[in-house]
């Protein structure tokens, strides 16, 4: 079968727009990618999108233009983004289209998520107790990782020092000034072991992707990033997520892993074959857990890799070249197709000040969130 | 009238222990009843001892639906940790009696009761749950 290509990218820039609203700044996305991949948006035949807080995608259309285009609204939590391309990809693969496009937006109001026991299926006392903060659960399981693995509290402040120094090369980052260790380190704790610097924010950003069938792209003339795997899945038994007043004493493995397993049968590689990671750092602990996840080391190495920069741009494995959520901050909605943004224009070798050396052929993407939904790709030049 | 539980059904009627939830078929035991339980779920007791698998610090005042005290000034810093009950399941729950900087993992701690807000007066405290480090460990 012939590979799904994507053949353009856009972006709005992610942080804080005052003035501009969530859906706005996907259409801004949107006319992006089409500009990127030299078409019109009456040549997309269907749209796949979402946002967590800022609306219904399929109303982008009344700016757009009406032209009677398939629109379905994707709500998967942090996953959004990649279930809107993990369906585009279905839907040309199947041969029912050539050429369609995934968007993701968000803009969330400043601080700590709100959320409300009840849509999780908990009593009011869990949140009037004081446990409805997904901060305690990122502190918690960390707290355990760190333990069980015997990584340093400093390997958590490398993760988020190389987080900012990318982010200062980064166009379409939040965050563009670097932190050095020692601060991160000092900062105020928000829930141990994490200190402030050390988490992402809810923030505002949107991100499109027109996906094509491989002879759609060669007929359009664009560079060819094929994607070869997109893949979306659910949690296991034992495993640990947001909100669980109880979890299992048995410990079972992570939606991740099962993620990332199948990710790798389907494209018929391993990790060892990946030259750059986008992985879900919606602190510094998922980053650390998520390397180990993912295949990309054994649960432990990450101290050694952090301090010998293995991880940086210039390293074996450059991961979260664009800063990650920790420096672009996290709208739920286009948080998942940023990361495969940041791989396209890598690929592309268009990334400039952080454009990774020696030719990188392959790029990989992870995302995960609430409540244990984790989606991968990998793409190939 | 005295100190009333933050809620029905979250602990035993002696205030003695958690009431857990068991699956009658498979056994699995988790935490809390759920409030329309079905019939494969029954109450159980659970254990009132057990080991810190894990915890953290939660060091600033939560927003609502959070409803204990919430002034920065004096506003203390409470531990969250995840608790194994042997045989049974992991709780969340606060610690009590121990400064976070004391907790260790591992660490055995015993069921008790705190109210929400040892401000409060007599009349109004809620009562929530805690575990507190086993004297004379």
């Amino acid at each position: 079968m012939s590979d799904v290509c994507i053949v353009g990218a856009g972006i709005h820039p992610f942080g804080r727009t005052e003035g501009r609203d969530g859906m706005d700044q996907g259409i801004f996305a949107v006319r992006q990618a089409l500009a990127d991949s030299g078409i019109e948006w009456k040549d997309v035949q269907f749209a796949f999108g979402g946002s967590a807080a800022s609306g219904s995608a399929d109303n982008m259309v009344s700016q757009l233009g009406l032209t009677g285009i398939q629109f379905i609204n994707v709500s998967n939590g942090c996953a959004t983004g990649g279930s809107a391309l993990n369906a585009a990809v279905s839907a040309i693969k199947s041969g029912e289209y050539e050429m369609g496009m995934a968007v993701g937006f968000d803009k969330h109001p400043r601080g700590v998520f709100n959320a409300d026991p009840s849509e999780y299926g908990l009593p009011n006392w869990y949140g009037e107790a004081g446990y409805m903060l997904t901060v305690q659960f990122f502190g918690a399981k960390i707290m355990r990782y760190l333990h069980e693995h015997n990584i340093s509290r400093e390997t958590l402040g490398r993760v988020a020092e190389k987080a900012f120094r990318n982010g200062v090369k980064t166009d379409h980052a939040w965050r563009r000034s670097e932190v050095d260790l020692e601060t991160i380190m000092n900062a105020p704790m928000i829930c141990d072991p994490l200190t402030k610097y050390m988490f992402c924010s809810p923030a505002e950003g949107a991100v499109a992707l027109i996906l094509a069938s491989e002879k759609k792209a060669r007929e359009l003339g664009v560079p060819i990033i094929r994607l070869k795997t997109s893949v979306m899945r659910t949690r296991p038994a034992g495993s640990f997520e947001v909100f669980a007043a109880s979890i299992d004493n048995e410990r079972g493995g992570t939606a991740t892993e099962i993620a990332a397993k199948a990710a790798f049968e389907q494209a018929g590689m391993g990790p060892e074959d990946i030259d750059i990671a986008q992985l879900q750092d919606t602190e510094s602990g998922a980053e650390i857990m998520h390397m180990a996840e993912n295949g990309f080391c054994k649960p432990g190495e990450q101290q050694q890799w952090l301090l010998e920069g293995r991880s940086d741009i210039t390293g074996a494995l450059p991961i979260n070249t664009d800063g990650g959520c920790l420096a672009c901050g996290e709208p739920i909605g286009a948080s998942g197709l940023r990361q495969v943004y940041e791989n396209v224009i890598q690929l592309r070798g268009t990334a400039g000040a952080r454009q990774v050396q020696g030719d990188p052929k392959t790029a990989y993407t992870q995302v995960y969130g609430a409540p244990g939904v984790s989606a991968v790709t990998i793409l190939q030049r | 009238m005295n100190a009333q539980p933050i809620a029905d059904n979250l602990f035993t009627a002696d205030m003695g222990a958690l009431v857990g939830a068991r699956n009658k078929e498979t056994g699995h035991i988790f935490f809390p009843l759920p409030l329309n339980p079905n019939n494969d779920i029954e109450p159980i007791p659970l254990a009132t001892r057990g080991t810190v698998w894990t915890y953290t610090v939660q060091r600033f005042p939560p927003k609502p639906p959070y409803i204990g005290p919430t002034d920065p000034e004096k506003f203390k810093p409470y531990v969250v940790a995840y608790v194994s009950l042997p045989g049974q399941t992991m709780v969340e729950s606060r610690l009590t009696g121990i400064e976070p900087e004391d907790v260790k993992i591992g660490m055995e701690v015993e069921f008790t009761v705190i109210p929400l807000d040892p401000d409060a007066p007599p009349e109004e405290k809620l009562l929530i749950h805690a575990f507190k480090p086993v004297e004379g460990e």
